[in-house]
């Protein structure tokens, strides 16, 4: 399998369903399972980083295509990237929770008029609450979003969760539910057009699971 | 403190400049040559004559003038040009051919290949309807990226009536219909489906309407077409069975091309070159815009932003290397 396409692997919670979707395209993988710190994988054609740099990447055409959350899609949405399939993997939700008991942002919106919310995320957060008509002040934090209600910095957080484990742990309860995420394929615009029979046979690949 | 310029501005120094004088240069005598005069127009118009809603991308930069009235930054230069065509030449004979290097204002993401401020040069075709215009067009548009030394430049081709024609002929809702082209233009091809999914179509619509837009490539995909696609297919064949074969290599076929822009009405094209990832220009028919400065004349015209093709040529070059 020649590497007519760059593609940008996301490391972290993707990365390991990410490269065994590679594989199952017949995609050698082995050598970037084997190194944690080398970053660029000439003969497989598959760059690492942060998912959240995927987007950048791809935008740029610095990569052909590139695998990343839906939550960073979102949080990115000006990227000019396509945006082309759903790989179903990697599911997570995007919800408001807050300290169990009362809901003390409820609470703080109905006497204060605005919730202080801390996220990772403070474009979706923004959106959400401009949608749904309530005042929130964003706090963005880059790490340990738990943290925020625990100490009195946020009322609640807008965060991604897998299993609800971390947030059970912190005392944690979800409020609401804002977005499913899942892995998406992108592709950058102009690689998508000069580019098209290897992507599509990507896709095709992708597509017989 | 240095003294700062607004974001999305910059400065172009004489290194810089001389390049893009000497591109420019070829790109003028290319335009000259195919009979296309060089205008220049304000750079600030009233708001009413851009019509900012539906016909101008993007505007980014408003002011008052003396009169209290709403003056605006073009954001292209078609418009504008329209408005001469419709003022300057009310009953000149046709067609009427003009060229420019001007700078045009749109509220962008400022990065590289991106500014605020951007130079274009381009050419606007009256009178002269598909598929006549459409294949002149597309010569001078080739014969300017060779003039500028561009290489391995294509030209995507696609037709902005086509999908939502598609649409129509499925029977989807006109609200749908408008998601839906708002998510292909943004390249959510995800979205697209989520949307489809919800419409309950027959399989075969279904299907026809989630192939459509990744159709590209050579002239074989125009091949074996039905129905909507059938009408679009020989409007894009006649053009290409205009261009000369130098330029007809050039074009790659594109069913999902939809630029997002208000005024046009039939073919569009976008450059794309490999060794970029960003389009270097773009431009296609709008048959209908001329009538609101009354002069009711097919036209077709492209742009290529300047200091991307630069980009472009500067990442060919390292490329060879």
């Amino acid at each position: 399998m020649s590497s007519e396409l760059r593609i940008a692997v996301p490391r972290g919670a993707l990365f390991t369903e990410t490269l065994d979707a590679l594989d199952r395209i017949g995609l050698n993988t082995a050598e970037v399972r084997a190194n944690d710190r080398k970053l660029l994988f000439e003969d497989a054609g598959i760059i690492t980083m942060r998912p959240s740099d995927v987007p950048t990447y791809v935008e740029a055409g610095a990569a052909d295509v590139g695998i990343t959350g839906k939550d960073v899609l979102m949080e990115q949405s000006e990227r000019e990237v396509h945006e082309l399939r759903d790989l179903d993997y990697g599911r997570c939700v995007m919800v408001l929770a807050s300290v169990a008991g009362e809901d003390r942002a409820a609470d703080a919106l109905r006497r204060l008029g605005v919730m202080r919310i801390a996220t990772k995320y403070p474009r979706i957060a923004a959106n959400y609450f401009q949608a749904t008509g309530r005042q929130a002040e964003i706090v963005e934090v880059k790490g340990s979003v738990e943290l925020a209600p625990l100490t009195g910095l946020a009322e609640a957080i807008v965060d991604l969760t897998a299993t609800g484990t971390t947030l059970r742990e912190n005392n944690l309860v979800i409020r609401e539910e804002i977005a499913v995420c899942t892995a998406r394929l992108i592709a950058n615009p102009v690689a998508d057009r000069l580019k098209a029979r290897a992507i599509d046979s990507l896709l095709e690949r992708l597509d017989v699971r | 403190m240095a003294d700062r310029i607004p974001s999305g501005t910059r400065d172009v120094l004489p290194d810089e400049m001389r390049e893009l004088r000497a591109m420019t240069d070829r790109i003028r005598a290319v335009f000259e040559r195919a009979g296309y005069g060089e205008v220049y127009t304000p750079a600030l118009e009233y708001e009413r004559t851009l019509h900012p809603d539906d016909q101008t991308p993007n505007p980014a930069y408003r002011l008052f003038d003396e009169h209290g009235d709403v003056l605006m930054l073009r954001s292209d230069m078609t418009v504008p040009i329209a408005r001469v065509v419709g003022t300057r030449y009310p009953t000149a004979p046709t067609p009427l051919r003009f060229s420019y290097f001007a700078h045009a204002y749109r509220g962008v993401r400022p990065q590289r290949g991106q500014s605020r401020e951007f130079l274009q040069a381009g050419v606007e075709l009256v009178g002269s309807p598909a598929p006549d215009g459409t294949a002149e067009a597309l010569t001078v548009l080739c014969d300017a990226l060779d003039a500028a030394g561009l290489k391995n430049f294509r030209i995507g081709m696609g037709d902005v009536s086509l999908y939502p024609a598609l649409l129509e002929s499925v029977g989807v809702p006109a609200d749908v219909s408008e998601r839906i082209l708002a998510e292909l233009a943004t390249g959510d091809f995800v979205g697209v489906e989520r949307e489809l999914a919800e419409l309950r179509l027959t399989g075969a619509d279904a299907r026809l309407l989630l192939r459509v837009p990744r159709m590209r490539g050579g002239p074989e995909i125009l091949e074996d077409l039905t129905g909507p696609l059938e009408q679009a297919g020989t409007g894009m064949r006649a053009v290409h069975a205009l261009l000369s074969s130098g330029t007809a290599a050039r074009v790659i076929f594109d069913f999902g091309l939809v630029r997002s822009l208000g005024y046009y009405t039939g073919a569009v094209f976008q450059v794309y070159d490999p060794a970029y990832g960003v389009p270097i220009g773009g431009g296609g028919r709008y048959d209908e815009l001329l009538a609101r400065f009354g002069r009711p004349l097919p036209a077709v015209g492209f742009a290529l932003n300047v200091e991307r093709l630069h980009i472009a040529l500067t990442a060919e070059e390292r490329d060879e290397l």
